[in-house]
């Protein structure tokens, strides 16, 4: 009984994870792929040609794509270490009040948030900017920064830090050298998870970006539901690789905090 | 010394701001923009008076309300269905076997995965002229690609639900499998030792081990399949749509006018997810107290 229930577990998971990926993999080197055929006729690397030629503009999409995500990811950092160290490690008044002002930003669909926002942006000169876009991917990254990192200082005793100041190290040297090494774990897996929060967006940058920010989700979109399978298959896989990354750097630590698990319902 | 005191005083308030100040702005200044709009000061057309027809005009339309049940209705189910598909691997594979590892990690691949490389997949894969209905007529059971059931661009949103569980099931799995992990098997032990049968063990000992992390992540899941924009608008039909698509439809019109409406249909979408969220935690309470 439990062997037969293993074993349709076992099967249902290896089919059901690859199923959605085989097509993408086989349409992307097909040429000549006629229905009712299950394997293509022809095969070629043209849509691999195309992804990688100017014209697509994924090779564009793809560095604009890291461009945002990185710099989201050092502002994330930037103004969501200190406010995390100072939420889990101090009791001050309105406490409650901060946490909830940078969960609500969870809650609240980001699609009414950036239909405001782009009233707002153009009034601003921020529209079809990069640095427009860059400051709407920030709304829901920010606020997953934080709350990881929440956690991670939570369980962070500043005992070290403390033996440190004592025997005569400078802020900074106590940032690097005793703060820094034991919250890297979590930085490291929150930074990703920024990185992929920021990398995934679409409807915020297409708004915002107006069509002249072109990141990589802006180019695959339309090629989704398009007649083009082979270039949509194509490209649809350079959108996944630095996830696949991520999924390998970080698979250890996948399911041993929540905290980090809650950022990946937001992908 | 006052200085000292007054920097250690200060101390908190720096380290915050940053933060406060970027969701405020941003965040904060779309939300008041938003609704300044819904209810009528849109200056760039020439409004500039208070009014609620906006939001009168959308909660009277047929259409609103079609729309606003069928973004529950994919939300909730894809929700119900993630979970206890994730319940059930996670008693599989909470067993050490041989390739348990392995598996586990296969199972965890679609968590980074982004919904748009999904969604292209899963195209690929349950249109009429996809992988799936290929195979069927491999198998002889259908002739045509008509043949073959429609499930993208279908009222009933299939592909929609098939995206999101291959996204989702892996997520809440992964949080629920860690608990169990955790826990060991001592205490079903002693509940067999105690006579319980496997319904009874599943039931009273293992389930509410697992419920609190199945409605923490469930939560996020129903809030972002409400939310999501991407997925219904590519693999759904164009009437009747969630209220994402259909807010973002009104704001990307070429009639401005139309703007204060999409922007009362978004603001009820943020009310509405905001009663419904708040509505689950408290369920969610009462469920893990009791």
């Amino acid at each position: 009984m439990q062997r037969t229930f293993r074993w349709l577990a076992v099967i249902a998971i290896v089919l059901g994870v690859a199923l959605p990926v085989i097509p993408q993999i086989i349409w992307s080197l097909a040429h000549r792929w006629l229905f009712p055929a299950l394997l293509p006729t022809e095969w070629s690397m043209s849509s691999w040609e195309y992804v990688f030629s100017p014209s697509s503009r994924v090779v564009e999409g793809f560095m604009n794509s890291l461009e945002i995500a990185v710099f989201v990811c050092i502002l994330s950092i930037l103004v969501g270490l200190p406010a995390a160290r100072a939420i889990a490690l101090n009791d001050f008044k309105g406490k409650g009040i901060i946490e909830w002002l940078l969960m609500v930003p969870i809650i609240v669909p980001g699609i009414v948030s950036t239909l405001g926002i782009h009233q707002l942006f153009i009034r601003l000169h921020l529209t079809n900017t990069f640095i427009g876009v860059s400051l709407v991917h920030l709304i829901p990254c920010i606020p997953y920064m934080v709350l990881v990192m929440v956690s991670v200082f939570s369980n962070y005793g500043t005992e070290l830090e403390d033996t440190a100041r004592t025997l005569g190290a400078g802020p900074i040297r106590v940032f690097l050298n005793v703060t820094l090494p034991g919250i890297l774990p979590g930085l490291m897996v929150a930074t990703m998870f920024t990185f992929l929060i920021s990398w995934g967006q679409y409807i915020t940058t297409v708004l915002i970006g107006g069509g002249t920010i072109v990141t990589l989700p802006v180019v695959l979109f339309p090629f989704i539901t398009g007649i083009n399978y082979s270039n949509a298959a194509a490209i649809s896989l350079v959108f996944v690789a630095p996830a696949i990354l991520v999924l390998i750097f970080t698979s250890r630590q996948l399911g041993q905090d929540s905290a980090v698990m809650g950022g990946f319902g937001r992908l | 010394m006052n200085r000292l005191k007054l920097m250690e005083k200060l101390r908190v308030p720096m380290m915050l701001f940053p933060a406060i100040a970027i969701i405020v702005v941003l965040f904060g200044g779309g939300m008041i923009s938003g609704v300044g709009q819904s209810v009528g000061y849109f200056p760039v057309i020439g409004l500039n008076d208070f009014t609620l027809d906006y939001y009168r005009d959308v909660l009277t339309d047929d259409g609103f309300m079609t729309s606003l049940w069928l973004t529950f209705r994919l939300a909730f189910l894809s929700t119900l269905f993630a979970s206890v598909l994730a319940v059930a691997f996670a008693l599989v594979l909470r067993h050490a076997f041989r390739g348990s590892r392995l598996l586990t990690l296969i199972y965890q691949v679609p968590i980074p995965i982004p919904h748009l490389v999904v969604a292209t997949g899963i195209v690929l894969l349950v249109s009429q002229s996809g992988l799936l209905s290929r195979g069927s007529v491999a198998l002889g059971l259908t002739q045509t690609p008509r043949d073959f059931p429609v499930m993208v661009f279908d009222p009933a949103g299939v592909a929609i639900q098939l995206t999101f569980l291959w996204k989702e099931v892996p997520f809440i799995g992964v949080v629920v499998l860690a608990v169990l992990k955790s826990v060991g098997p001592q205490y079903e032990e002693i509940a067999r030792t105690l006579g319980a049968n496997s319904w009874q063990r599943f039931r009273y000992v293992l389930f509410p081990l697992m419920l609190p992390g199945i409605l923490s992540t469930s939560i996020i899941v129903f809030a972002f399949v409400f939310a999501n924009y991407e997925i219904p608008l590519l693999l759904g039909v164009r009437h009747p749509t969630t209220l994402p698509v259909m807010a973002f439809r009104n704001y990307q019109d070429p009639d401005l006018a139309l703007r204060p409406q999409a922007m009362a249909i978004s603001m009820i979408l943020a009310v509405v997810a905001i009663i419904l969220l708040v509505a689950y935690k408290r369920l969610a309470k009462y469920a893990v107290e009791s």
